[in-house]
């Protein structure tokens, strides 16, 4: 199986000028993600999990090593060095991140949002349109909801909404940051029937999740922050 | 019509001073110059060496304390204020070929024209106040070469409704209008010749929040809607974090810092820029 994710010695701090901090977030960590796995990393709060995640989303800047992935767009690419406007097509094209907390653009429906996903990565409207209906549906979210904004969403249906525009992309690799803290599990079950279809299509992932037993039903391994391995 | 990998507008070492400078401060060196001022011979260094660049229908965000020489970027790039030195191409222009600060006041006219557009801050640098909203576009129309008067007409007419003004209010004079109906016209104006480059400097500073949210929701439908490169400037991270891709930010005339929006916010690296973002959260 050919590598999508290849981490080497990934060190990240934090230096906090004005409060005279260093804070050391994820130190020397290595680990290899296969085309089409699933990995969980599992570790206590604090232990650098988010961390991971967003070196490789670069929301952060790592500071040690690298993160070598292999894209569709600039072939073998080194995440921690990559320029800002490579990050972008790629966040665009290809690498999807998903959390808790939402990102709702203004004065764009719930409809729009999710075109807007499937356009980006290049697809025309007739087929985004198709999708975005599948994807909503899927999460049941009322129809009556579809074409209005979401500030005015009640809280699970915001993250329902958060989840089908990252998902409707079929990413090639998802980055999962406890997207299910909040739900209930009606939508959890909604939630892990997606990540299911989009493995059994190819998307790699990487998750964090705070239900063990909902990671053990989806995850083929799991990292573990405290010994730098893989759980066997 | 444009290559999207490459960027639309290059700044390369754009300084604008105000004085002419001594042996003292002359090598701008952060030791002999308090902020961006030489206390020997009082000149202010409002921009030193600004260089980056902007890319086909992105937002770039510009962020910084008042007097760290925003205002004074975007009035240079108008050609409001004449660099001191400093080069900026276009895509496009001349090749990509042409410094824009050399160009003749005859091309200045025409660059102005057809491929800015700016939002002051302050709409009565803007806005002609006595004329009506539809002579105000007119007026950058006429200036762009058009003369039917019909057509001006219409065009005024589909850009302010675009930005929400009542068709009712369109022959009425700025002046009466509220702060944010203001912004909205400038906002039409700036885009009635279909500029490729939108400048836009603290266009919701003084606003009431929710007229803000409102312009801000324009902004970016229109950037969604025409696909147009914006440099959006304001002193207000939550304006940025609301609109922008990228970010620089500025600290006494230089730029301290620039990376992706969301890395900005939450994984700031510089002293000033994480006083910055903390002082947002
Ligand atoms: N943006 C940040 N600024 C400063 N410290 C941070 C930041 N993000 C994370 N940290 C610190 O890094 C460490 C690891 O955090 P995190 O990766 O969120 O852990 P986990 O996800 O395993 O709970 C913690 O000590 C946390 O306080
Ligand atoms: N016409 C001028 N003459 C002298 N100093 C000026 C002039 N315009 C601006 N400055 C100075 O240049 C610096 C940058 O100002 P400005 O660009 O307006 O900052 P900002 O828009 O970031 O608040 C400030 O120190 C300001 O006092
Ligand atoms: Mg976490
Ligand atoms: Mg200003
Ligand atoms: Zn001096």
């Amino acid at each position: 199986m050919k590598e999508i994710i290849k981490i080497e010695n990934l060190s990240k701090f934090f230096e906090l000028h004005n409060l005279g901090k260093y804070i050391k977030a994820c130190q020397n960590i290595s680990f290899t993600l296969h085309e089409g796995e699933f990995i969980g990393i599992t570790g206590k709060s604090g232990s650098g999990k988010s961390t991971i995640l967003k070196c490789i989303y670069r929301t952060y800047l790592p500071k040690g090593g690298c993160i070598w992935y292999r894209s569709k767009l600039y072939g073998v690419i080194n995440l921690a060095k990559a320029s800002d406007r490579q990050i972008i097509h790629l966040r665009k094209k290809e690498i999807g991140y998903v959390s808790q907390f939402l990102n709702v653009m203004p004065r764009t429906t719930a409809r729009e949002i999710v075109q807007k996903a499937v356009l980006d990565i290049g697809y025309d409207i007739d087929y985004a349109k198709e999708e975005a209906e599948n994807m909503l549906s899927h999460f049941e979210l009322d129809q009556e909801l579809w074409d209005t904004y979401p500030n005015t969403f009640s809280g699970g249906e915001k993250l329902r909404l958060n989840i089908a525009s990252a998902m409707v992309k079929k990413p090639r690799l998802l980055l999962l940051d406890e997207p299910t803290a909040s739900l209930d599990n009606e939508s959890k079950k909604l939630v892990k029937v997606l990540l299911e279809k989009l493995k059994a299509k190819g998307t790699s992932m990487i998750g964090i999740f705070h239900d063990l037993e909902f990671m053990e039903g989806v995850c083929d391994r799991e990292f573990n922050m405290k010994t730098g391995n893989f759980t066997v | 019509m444009y290559d999207k990998e490459q960027p639309i507008l290059t700044i390369k070492n754009l300084r604008k001073q105000f004085g002419k400078g001594c042996t003292i401060c002359r090598d701008l060196d952060d030791k002999n110059i308090q902020k961006n001022f030489c206390p020997v011979c009082q000149t202010v260094y409002a921009c030193r060496d600004v260089s980056f660049e902007l890319y086909p229908a992105e937002i770039l965000g510009v962020v910084g304390e008042s007097g760290s020489g925003k205002s004074t970027l975007m009035k240079c790039l108008y050609f409001d204020q004449d660099v001191t030195s400093g080069e900026a191409y276009i895509q496009g222009y001349k090749n990509g070929n042409a410094n824009i600060f050399a160009e003749t006041s005859q091309q200045k006219k025409y660059i102005r024209n057809h491929l800015f557009g700016m939002v002051y801050q302050n709409p009565y640098l803007g806005l002609r106040m006595n004329f009506s909203s539809v002579g105000n576009i007119a007026e950058k129309l006429i200036g762009a070469g058009s003369r039917n008067v019909g057509f001006m007409t219409g065009r005024a007419q589909e850009l302010l409704g675009n930005v929400n003004i009542p068709i009712y209010r369109m022959k009425e004079a700025p002046k009466n209008f509220s702060g944010g109906m203001q912004q909205r016209v400038q906002i039409a104006k700036a885009l009635s010749n279909n500029p490729p480059i939108l400048l836009l400097d603290e266009v919701t500073t003084g606003l009431d929040l929710s007229v803000q949210a409102n312009v801000l929701d324009l902004i970016k439908k229109i950037q969604r809607d025409l696909k147009i490169s914006m440099l959006v400037v304001s002193h207000d991270l939550s304006v940025i974090r609301m609109l922008a891709d990228r970010t620089i930010v500025m600290l006494n005339g230089k730029i301290i810092e620039q990376g992706l929006t969301d890395q900005i916010l939450e994984d700031p690296q510089h002293p000033y820029t994480q006083q910055l973002v903390h002082s947002l959260l």
